[in-house]
Formats: C-alpha cells, sequence, structure tokens
C-alpha cells in the first residue's frame, strides 16, 4: 500500500498547535510539576474564538499568523527599535524569578510569584486580532489569565477608578533602554471597565508554549480592541489608581498617542493609515484589509464608549 | 570622455544595479521577514536616499579631489536615484495599495511623511525630464536653477523617513547630517583655491 503523502498546506502552525497534549508536557517541562498540574486541570476550559471566527464558513476563517512571524517582527523597543531587534535581543532578559505585585486602592495588596500566579488563576485559550497603530496586523492565539479574575482577588476599594501597568527598567538586559527613547520602565493604563472586560487577558503563553521573551515574557497585557502598544510587555506591577496614569506613549507624543488609543478606522492617525491594514504572513500579492472598528471586537465592547466623542478620546 | 572613464563609468553603472540584485536574491531566498512588502518599500527608500546623497557628493568631491571626472557621473546617479525612488512609489502604489487610488489619494493628503514623499517624487520628474545634453543646452542657465531643486528634494527626502519613523529617529537623524555636510560643502563654506571650473 502507498503512503498518503502529506500535502505541504497540511503542515500548518495550527497543527502544532492543535496538538495539545504535547504542549501540556512540553509547558508543563518548561514551567516545572507545579505548574502542570495546574495546566492540565484548568487549562483550555473555554476555548475563545474571534467573534467573526466561529460563525465564519470555513474558508473564510482567518488565518493564525504564524509562530515564526509572531516570534521575529516585534516592537519591544527596551530591546531595541527594529522589528527584528526583540528577537535578537531579549534572551539576555532574565524573568526567573519573576514577581508581579497588585497595588494601590484594593484591600488587600497582593505580590505574587509567576509560578504561584499559574498555578492559582485560570488559563484560558484566546485567539485575538492585534492590530499595531503602524498599520499592520496579526492573529494570535493567546494563552492568559483573565484580568478580571486577578483583580478579584484583591478586592478593589471605591476609590480604583484606572488600573496603571509597570513593566520594569533593566538596562543591562534590556540594552534598548541605553537610549531614552521613551521614559523607561514602559508604562500603559486602562479604565476600570476595561481591565475588567472578558476580553482582556494577562497572557503568560502563546501556540502553546510558554511566552517568548521577545512577547513579554512572562506576563503581558492583551486588550484586542486596542493598538498594539497598549498591550504592555514583561508586567511587574498592577496599580489601581483614582486619576487617569499617562502612559509611556502618551508621555512621549500626546498628540498622537491617547490615552484609549482604541482601534478605529475613523480616526485617523498622524502618521499611518487606519482605515486599513496589512495582514503579516500574507503573500506579497494579497492586498490590504479593511481595519475594523475596535478591530472587529464592537459587539463585545462598544458600549464601554457609549456616549463618547471618540475624536477626542482617542 | 576618456577610456578608462568610460569603463569606470560603466562599472559605476552595473554596480548601480546591485539594491535590484539583493532584492532579487532575498525574494529567491525567501528573506523578506514577516512583511515582506514593508521590506520591499523600505529597502527601495533606502537606496534611494543612498543615491541622493551620493549624487549630491560628487560636486564637493570634483572640489576637494581637483579632478573633474566625478561631475561625469553625477547624471547618472541622479537618473538612478529617481529611478530608485520611482520604484518605491510603484511599490508602494501597486503593492501596497493595490492601485486603490482613493485610498493612496486619502493617504497622500492626510499623511505629511506621504506628502512630503511624494511631492519629493513630483519634483525629481523635471530633473529627470531635462537631464539630456540637449535640454542642459536649451535651458541654459536656467537648468542650472532648476537643477537646484535636488537640494529641496533631499530635505524632503529625509522628513519623509524622519516622519515615518515611530520613535527612534537615529537612522533618518544620520541622512539628515551626511545632506547637511554636503550642503555646507556646496555653500563654499570652506574655500577652495586652484578651483578650474569646467
Amino acid at each position: 500500500m502507498k503512503l498518503k503523502k502529506i500535502a505541504s498546506s497540511e503542515i500548518t502552525p495550527e497543527h502544532i498547535y492543535n496538538d495539545r497534549r504535547n504542549f501540556i508536557k512540553k509547558l508543563g517541562l518548561i514551567l516545572g510539576s507545579t505548574a502542570l498540574s495546574a495546566f492540565t486541570n484548568k487549562s483550555f476550559a473555554a476555548l475563545y474564538t474571534l467573534p467573526s471566527f466561529a460563525q465564519a464558513k470555513e474558508g473564510e476563517k482567518e488565518k493564525l499568523t504564524s509562530l515564526k512571524d509572531i516570534t521575529s517582527y516585534n516592537n519591544y523597543y527596551e530591546f531595541g527599535s527594529s522589528k527584528s531587534d526583540p528577537y535578537e535581543y531579549a534572551e539576555k532578559l532574565n524573568i526567573d524569578p519573576w514577581s508581579i505585585s497588585i497595588e494601590g486602592s484594593v484591600k488587600k495588596p497582593l505580590k505574587l510569584d509567576f509560578d504561584e500566579l499559574i498555578k492559582e488563576m485560570p488559563l484560558e485559550e484566546h485567539i485575538y486580532r492585534l492590530r499595531c497603530v503602524e498599520g499592520w496586523s496579526m492573529v494570535i492565539p493567546w494563552v492568559g489569565i483573565p484580568l478580571h479574575a486577578l483583580l478579584k482577588k484583591v478586592s478593589l476599594n471605591g476609590n480604583a477608578k484606572y488600573v496603571e501597568f509597570v513593566s520594569l527598567k533593566r538596562p543591562n538586559e534590556m540594552i534598548g533602554q541605553k537610549i531614552d527613547i521613551l521614559d523607561w520602565p514602559y508604562t500603559e493604563g486602562l479604565r476600570l471597565d476595561e481591565a475588567m472586560h472578558p476580553l482582556t487577558i494577562l497572557a503568560v503563553g502563546l501556540y502553546g508554549k510558554v511566552l517568548p521573551k521577545q512577547n513579554g515574557a512572562p506576563i503581558r497585557l492583551v486588550v484586542p480592541w486596542k493598538y498594539g502598544f497598549k498591550s504592555i510587555k514583561a508586567i511587574t506591577k498592577i496599580r489601581l489608581v483614582e486619576k487617569m496614569p499617562i502612559s509611556s506613549w502618551m508621555k512621549a507624543n500626546p498628540k498622537e498617542y491617547g490615552f484609549y488609543s482604541n482601534v478605529n478606522p475613523k480616526v485617523d492617525h498622524l502618521r499611518w493609515s487606519q482605515t486599513t491594514e496589512r495582514r503579516v504572513g500574507e503573500s506579497l500579492l494579497s492586498p490590504r484589509l479593511k481595519t475594523q472598528m475596535f478591530n472587529g471586537y464592537h459587539e463585545e465592547v462598544a458600549h464601554l464608549y457609549q456616549g463618547m466623542d471618540l475624536n477626542k478620546n482617542f | 570622455m576618456k577610456i578608462n572613464q568610460i569603463y569606470i563609468k560603466r562599472l559605476i553603472f552595473v554596480v548601480s544595479l546591485w539594491p535590484v540584485l539583493s532584492l532579487s536574491l532575498a525574494i529567491f531566498l525567501n528573506n523578506l521577514g514577516a512583511n515582506p512588502i514593508e521590506f520591499i518599500e523600505r529597502h527601495f527608500g533606502k537606496w534611494s536616499l543612498i543615491f541622493l546623497c551620493l549624487t549630491l557628493g560628487m560636486t564637493p568631491l570634483r572640489k576637494i579631489t581637483h579632478m573633474n571626472q566625478w561631475i561625469l557621473y553625477r547624471r547618472m546617479l541622479g537618473l538612478f536615484t529617481f529611478f530608485y525612488v520611482t520604484v518605491h512609489l510603484l511599490c508602494y502604489i501597486g503593492l501596497d495599495y493595490h492601485f486603490a487610488w482613493i485610498d493612496i489619494k486619502d493617504d497622500i493628503i492626510k499623511h505629511r511623511y506621504v506628502l512630503v514623499g511624494f511631492s519629493g517624487w513630483l519634483l525629481l520628474l523635471p530633473l529627470a525630464i531635462t537631464s539630456s545634453d540637449e535640454m542642459k543646452r536649451k535651458l541654459k542657465s536656467n537648468w542650472k536653477r532648476l537643477h537646484r531643486l535636488i537640494y529641496l528634494i533631499a530635505i524632503l527626502g529625509v522628513l519623509h523617513f524622519a516622519w515615518l519613523v515611530k520613535k527612534d529617529i537615529t537612522e533618518p537623524l544620520i541622512y539628515a547630517s551626511i545632506i547637511f555636510i554636503l550642503f555646507l560643502l556646496r555653500l563654499n563654506i570652506f574655500k577652495w583655491k586652484n578651483f578650474k571650473k569646467i
């Protein structure tokens, strides 16, 4: 009997990605045995898909961006301003041990070791579009913790209106920080209701593997309806605050980068077109895609901004 | 033109095709990275600026080396500049935007980096058209005046790059400094002795 030849189209990253058991094993090996049980018990309980993804006909499904592209084309200025710098230099960052503290307007401030965090929190798989303000996009299968689940643990007090996220400053390991391109450490912020939204996650993995360092290991924010720079990488601190925090990009260029930075094809950017985007990994001849309101998550998040002038609150 | 100058000119012509060759190689080896269209656009953009600097460098070189022959290569380098800027523009229009003219128009109007880049190309057009000896003769002293536009074009080219970059403008600044030095050399800030005019 002749063996069937596997078409090259079948050997896709999705293939690897679907190989859950293998993944769990690998991930467990990397994270240690304690984490393994957490992953096997709780992981993938919920399988989120792109909103228009599940309903789409087979042929219309949005293709996942390849692991290679996701891990070699990054904006992560802590390691340099070229897209290939993070791939090259992020390895130097020491992420073990890593802890994350949740403080500010909370009743029970908390400092969690990363391993503890993984053990205690539910891990879910979320496939999200990521739209960069520069006009390119990807589709990424994240593994993450819903942020609201973590915030519930510290019981917020009534003053908390915003959430500020802080990364870290370690110029010896993050060589891009030797130049003051931004005010290091990188900071970002969300309104409390945005932070509590079920789509908002803290990602710890992608494509079923532990998050690569160039993608923000060990833990990063993912807010899929906002431009990519809002999704701060390598988080060390989450601070509940009363006043709107000023993010690194707002400080650097307040005219171009607003607090909300929602993906919005109707609000143009000074530099790049926001009406269309180029999907990374598509062939040389494929056209740009129309950028969707809130990056296609309109149904889920539009109510957060009802009655707001999005031209002013950009 | 002397025999050796003809050979040098041919050699420069062949070497000037390097950007086309290196890109073809990268395409062949599938080395364009995650965003191949951006790669190609940047590739030709970068080489346009390099050729612009080379073109602007010929007159100062003539003065510094007291060798008139540099001026013989200036036109060719200038035409290569025009060639690479045009290819850069065509990549943007065809590859990137698939000839979606309305989107392109909006992009030019709304985004200052596109606007200055496009203006730069427009200003290069008359220079390319009037580059022949015949046109030079016809235009007489106006030719020189017209071709001074290249300084403005150089500024537009660097601005185009600087305004595209999100934050780190190191690279555009390198081009800006090179062009600035070339400007100073042209302004005769340094006095040239024993300089013969051709």
